[in-house]
């Protein structure tokens, strides 16, 4: 899997819900990626220098999906863009969904917050096997949703009980009585640390994607480390670099 | 058209190298750069055993540079020179390589340990501002900088660089004090302490509260302060702080430095070092600059 920083092309861009927006990128790094991998983008603003790595939410042929919230200035300067716009991109980075592990298994693709999008790629890999999505939402204002039931059963948890269960995806997961072989799950910390629970008392494999402030997004740099159960073989401490020996992790080997 | 530079007796091909904790040990960068086309590799500081860093966040943006708290998070010399020196020995390019501790005693255990080594250089890293201890307090005060310069180059099998501190009063003092310790050289600047707060969630961007201040936003107060080392010693200064092209590059060279380094261009962009070389040469072919000697401290001529 060849790294590579390339000057791409926006073929568009739509809002999904407040905050919320979705671009489709023409590039040659989708041959490349898989599920679960993310790539860098860059602002053409010289006062912001770092790039901000960004989920795939979808892989087409020469062309990605990245579903964004807008976080800052960076990310509201991306929102700007349209279609024929460039857009300066560093991919795919990462390891992806380990897909491997859940083949021929009762899988729950779990997703909080803008932790969902990954989850759609993820999902269509493993399509024709049994798939649950479990997508938290804060409010009513849901974004990926009839994507995801197209590809297969979605449970959905909304914060304010507008819409499915009222509670986060522990909660949809218990009141949907869904049962599963292997989680694999992105979203805030706290979902993260509930699932690592929940999946350690079952004993199912949670396979959990980390977010960290980055800077090289190679593995160089060592700002984006989590902790880690035993001493790393790279690091030679306990810590992983979420990067490059992510952002997939099984969760019980990070700390959270 | 000539680009070579000699730094203590060591011949670099061209003055491009890059800067300590940006570029690992240059492994991932690899996949991006041909590290036959720098003129050195600067590798992360390494200590005499491994060291877990700072918490997280350790870095966040700001306007034009960022902050970064790493905390000099290595593996460790052994595990340095069983796994990075057989990676960096398989590329025509010059190793220098990065060393930290938190006392004398910890940077000689480290460069004894080198001595041996295929390495062409080393550099001493008595600036790191993300430590509680040495690192910047042997970089804040010249009676510590010379000594332990002096405690380094005893035990040195190859020549010995001090990298200084821009977090003091007066930098031609810091650059007299590693030279009177016996350095082969100086490089500056480490980055500048600095912090930064969110105002939303009244925190502290970084972990540590403090972080190291970097980018080009940086780059006025390297060249001054590279300026003022260069006329104050007469060892060579390896110049960084901001280095994003070309033309960075030469504003260093020509207010004293014989070789440059790239450091936070990197993350901006993996092929920056390789542009800053392509930049020289570019200016050289403009001016007719044949040996890029002729510009080092050329600034005024």
């Amino acid at each position: 899997m060849a790294k590579r920083k390339e000057r791409a092309r926006v073929l568009s861009q739509e809002c999904l819900a407040p905050g919320i927006y979705s671009m489709w990128i023409e590039t040659g790094i989708a041959k490349e990626a898989v599920p679960g991998q993310f790539i860098s983008l860059y602002s053409r603003d010289g006062s912001r220098l770092l790039p901000r790595p960004i989920s795939l939410c979808e892989i087409g042929d020469g062309r990605l999906r990245i579903v964004y919230r807008v976080a800052g200035a960076g990310t509201e300067e991306f929102s700007s863009y349209r279609a024929g716009d460039p857009a300066d991109i560093l991919g795919p980075l990462g390891n992806g969904f380990p897909l491997e592990e859940a083949r021929g298994k009762k899988v729950l693709l779990v997703g909080g917050g803008i932790g969902v999008p990954p989850m759609l790629e993820t999902g269509k890999a493993l399509s024709g096997q049994d798939v649950t999505f479990v997508m938290g939402y804060r409010d009513g204002r849901m974004f990926l949703k009839e994507d995801f039931e197209a590809c297969g059963r979605l449970c959905v948890a909304t914060e304010d009980g507008s819409f499915g269960t009222r509670g986060n995806v522990l909660d949809a997961i218990r009141e949907n009585g869904l049962e599963a072989d292997v989680i694999f799950a992105c979203g805030p910390a706290p979902m993260l640390r509930a699932l690592k629970e929940y999946g350690a008392q079952k004993g199912i494999p949670v396979w959990i994607s980390m977010e960290e402030r980055m800077a090289c997004g190679i593995g160089a740099c060592l700002a984006c480390v989590c902790g880690s159960k035993e001493v790393d073989g790279h690091s030679h401490v306990r810590n992983k670099r979420v990067c490059k020996d992510g952002p997939v992790f099984l969760a019980e080997e990070v700390e959270l | 058209m000539d680009l070579s530079v000699e730094i203590a007796g060591v011949t670099l091909k061209n003055p491009v190298m890059t800067a300590s904790g940006t570029f690992g040990s240059g492994e991932e960068y690899s996949e991006f750069v041909d590290l036959n086309k720098l003129g050195a590799v600067v590798t992360k500081g390494v200590a005499n055993v491994p060291w877990p860093g700072n918490p997280t966040p350790r870095i966040a943006e700001t306007y034009g540079g960022m902050l970064n708290a790493i905390g000099l998070q290595n593996p460790g010399i052994d595990v340095f020179v069983r796994r990075d020196i057989p990676f960096l020995k398989k590329f025509d390019t010059r190793i220098i390589v990065n060393v930290c501790g938190k006392t004398v005693e910890d940077y000689v255990e480290v460069v004894e340990r080198l001595s041996e080594e295929p390495v062409d250089m080393l550099e001493i890293n008595i600036s790191c501002p993300n430590v509680k201890e040495g690192g910047i307090a042997f970089g804040q005060d010249p009676r510590a900088a010379e000594a332990v310069t002096r405690a380094v180059k005893e035990k040195a099998g190859q020549p010995v660089i001090m990298k200084l501190s821009p977090n003091v009063t007066d930098i031609g003092e810091m650059a007299r004090a590693a030279e009177a310790g016996g350095a082969d050289a100086v490089s500056l600047i480490n980055t500048l302490t600095g912090m930064k707060i969110d105002v939303h969630r009244r925190r502290f961007a970084l972990a540590n509260k403090t972080g190291g201040m970097s980018g080009p936003a940086v780059k006025p107060v390297a060249v001054r302060m590279v300026y003022q080392a260069a006329q104050a010693v007469k060892i060579p200064v390896i110049g960084m702080g901001g280095i994003q092209n070309g033309e960075d590059a030469l504003e260093f060279i020509l207010a004293g430095a014989t070789a440059v380094s790239v450091g936070t261009a990197n993350f901006h962009d993996p092929y920056a070092s390789l542009k800053v070389a392509d930049g020289i040469r570019a200016y050289m072919e403009q001016y007719g600059i044949k040996d890029i000697k002729e510009l080092i401290g050329a600034v005024d001529q």
